[in-house]
């Protein structure tokens, strides 16, 4: 039943696009983009916070972990001058972020969303303190541009004309699915999520295989918080993450606990925005600014009211393992 | 102690909210929102001090408690998150007073987004030294301390918070205690901020108490949930972010670096395994708030 909405809404979003490309071309296309570049940290957050929960683990303190990254990586590139370099440092503080998140969460077998909370507030303070104004970015990202793909009309320009990270998010979401539930390590995965007790009869060291779930998860806050400071913003500010590291967690609960779930969740999530400022700038609706703000927060809500007790969530998700 | 004022209350209210289960994030919006309806209330009409303070706070709770009963009712009859929906609720609310202050309640005649100053009669007095609203924090904190102790709405809260299968199975609305609990801590952050309000800033500006309801997170998990322990929990905290200001004026240290220790505290005192090893023989308790993603 829900596929069939899922499916009724894909179609009827797609001919809303196809019908407002033939009437503004230029404008349907700037929106789309701006929307696609919305998604793409809550593509990336949110398959942090897949990982994590279907190895058993909440994980409130994605937000700190991209805060972080972006930090990270923003001084890292400025200082280097190399956008690379500053984008691996940028994804190696999320995975050392996600380390000492597990430390806390399943070392330590501290209350999850304590830990979370506790590499929120850290990161927070951290950042602030360590912020200094004055730094560039050595150059600006380079878009990469695919062949042929990029021609076709519509999908080309918004899909296949941005820079490495739109595409790192996309395939990442690809991927994840696929390593989830095709290979070897993704059964492993989710049998801890799910059941650890069994997995741990079965052998699977239930604590590592969370540790290190956990911690790769952080690869992909880094990459999120370094799309933000390094390709998005081109700058970093203080709490320049801006709840999107929760708001992932909705999109994550929207999409059940999918990758490719999330991603579709995530672009719809996207839209909405694109077309909310849009209309804004048109001055089609004349609300105050602070309205369009809430308009993510506000659609949050209102969709995981809707979806929620519909979906279910890994069932050992949010307990810390206790062998018997 | 003024400064810890807002904070004593907005840790009772996320204490109240563990005790039943609930990890309310949202103490800051529905500070915020309690703050500006207590200052509506100030400016809005003119009473004799008797009747208008009480007014203007019971106003500012009333505002909290419809706030956090947004996400109480999402939480009790939808099964969605509270800890979603109240840190989207935070991001409402900013944006909402951001609104009001800019708009319908603004000052008139003046550049600044703020709303006129409260009357007279609404402004919180100092006893001696002591700011009123600190006696007043300290009352409702002990209040609630007997409340959770000692009553059966406080037994049916704690037993929700402990067991809702056994709750349930004992004949108690769990779904109701989740919103009556949401809706009392709700109230107990507007409290927070229709003191600060009425006692120190006088009137509504959105520059307003960055962080109070955060700190109040902070706060009740140093107390372990215990309204009696928000007290000193909160002056500590209250003391350290009033002392980093003048930190950095005399050395030039960024305040930020207080949450830095706040979070290294909250780090040691929230791992079981370091209470394991500071107190080999004694039993820790440990606190516990994640109760799975909507599963009531």
């Amino acid at each position: 039943m829900r596929a069939r909405y899922a499916y009724t809404l894909a179609i009827a979003i797609s001919a809303g696009i196809i019908v407002a490309f033939v009437m503004d071309e230029n404008k349907t296309v700037s929106v789309l983009s701006f929307s696609l570049r919305y998604a793409v940290p809550l593509i990336l957050a949110a398959m942090v916070g897949i990982i994590c929960e279907r190895s058993g683990v909440i994980n409130i303190g994605i937000e700190g972990q991209m805060l972080m990254s972006a930090f990270a990586g923003f001084f890292g590139a400025a200082l280097t001058g190399n956008l690379i370099l500053g984008t691996m440092i940028g994804v190696g503080t999320g995975m050392i972020m996600g380390a000492v998140f597990a430390t806390g969460a399943v070392t330590w077998k501290m209350d999850q969303i304590i830990a979370g909370t506790i590499i929120n507030i850290l990161a927070t303070g951290l950042t602030s303190f360590f912020y200094a104004q004055g730094y560039v970015l050595p150059s600006i990202t380079p878009k990469l541009r695919i062949p042929l793909l990029a021609d076709i009309p519509l999908i080309g320009p918004v899909f296949f004309d941005n820079g490495l990270f739109t595409y790192a998010a996309l395939f990442s979401a690809l991927l994840l699915w696929a390593l989830l539930f095709k290979t070897i390590w993704g059964l492993r995965t989710r049998s801890v999520g799910e059941k650890p007790g069994s997995a741990d009869t079965s052998g699977i060291n239930v604590q590592r295989t969370r540790f290190i779930n956990v911690t790769l998860a952080g690869a992909f806050a880094g990459l999120a918080g370094a799309y933000l400071a390094i390709e998005a913003a081109s700058t970093f500010e203080r709490g320049l993450t801006a709840g999107r590291g929760f708001t992932a967690l909705a999109i994550m609960i929207f999409g059940a606990w999918n990758p490719i779930g999330a991603l579709a969740a995530a672009l719809f999530f996207g839209l909405a925005n694109g077309l909310a400022s849009q209309l804004q700038a048109d001055e089609v609706i004349a609300i105050p600014q602070q309205f369009i703000n809430m308009l993510p927060y506000i659609l949050t809500i209102v969709l995981l009211a809707i979806v929620s007790g519909r979906i279910k969530p890994p069932a050992a998700v949010g307990k810390p393992y206790e062998k018997e | 102690m003024e400064k810890s004022t807002p904070l004593v209350l907005t840790g009772l209210a996320v204490t109240v909210g563990l005790r039943t289960g609930l990890f309310n994030i949202g103490a800051q919006g529905q500070l915020l929102v309690g703050a500006i309806g207590a200052a509506w209330a100030g400016y809005n009409f003119q009473m004799p001090t008797l009747i208008h303070i009480p007014f203007a706070i019971v106003f500012g709770m009333l505002c909290g408690a419809a706030w956090a009963s947004i996400a109480g009712a999402l939480r009790a009859y939808r099964s969605v998150s509270e800890v979603i929906t109240t840190i989207m609720l935070n991001a409402v609310a900013i944006a909402l007073v951001d609104y009001l202050a800019s708009q319908p309640l603004k000052e008139a005649d003046q550049p600044l987004t703020r709303t006129p100053e409260i009357a007279e009669t609404a402004a919180l007095p100092d006893i001696g030294i002591v700011p009123s609203g600190f006696v007043i924090a300290l009352f409702v904190s002990l209040f609630f301390g007997w409340f959770l102790a000692r009553t059966t709405q406080g037994f049916r809260f704690n037993t929700v918070g402990m067991n809702p299968s056994a709750a349930n199975y004992a004949g108690i609305g769990v779904k109701k205690t989740i919103f009556l609990a949401m809706a009392v801590s709700g109230a107990l952050a507007g409290m927070g901020g229709a003191v600060e309000t009425l006692g120190i800033t006088g009137r509504f500006e959105p520059s307003f108490n960055a962080g109070l309801g955060f700190d109040g997170i902070t706060i009740a998990l140093l107390a372990r949930a215990n309204p009696i322990a928000t007290i000193p929990a909160a002056l500590l905290v209250g003391t350290l972010r009033s002392g980093a200001a003048s930190l950095q004026f005399r050395t030039g240290i960024e305040p930020e670096v207080v949450d830095v220790i706040l979070a290294l505290t909250l780090l040691f005192v929230a791992a079981p395994i370091v209470g394991r090893l500071l107190f080999r023989n004694r039993a820790t308790k440990q606190t516990t708030v994640s109760s799975g993603w909507g599963n009531s």
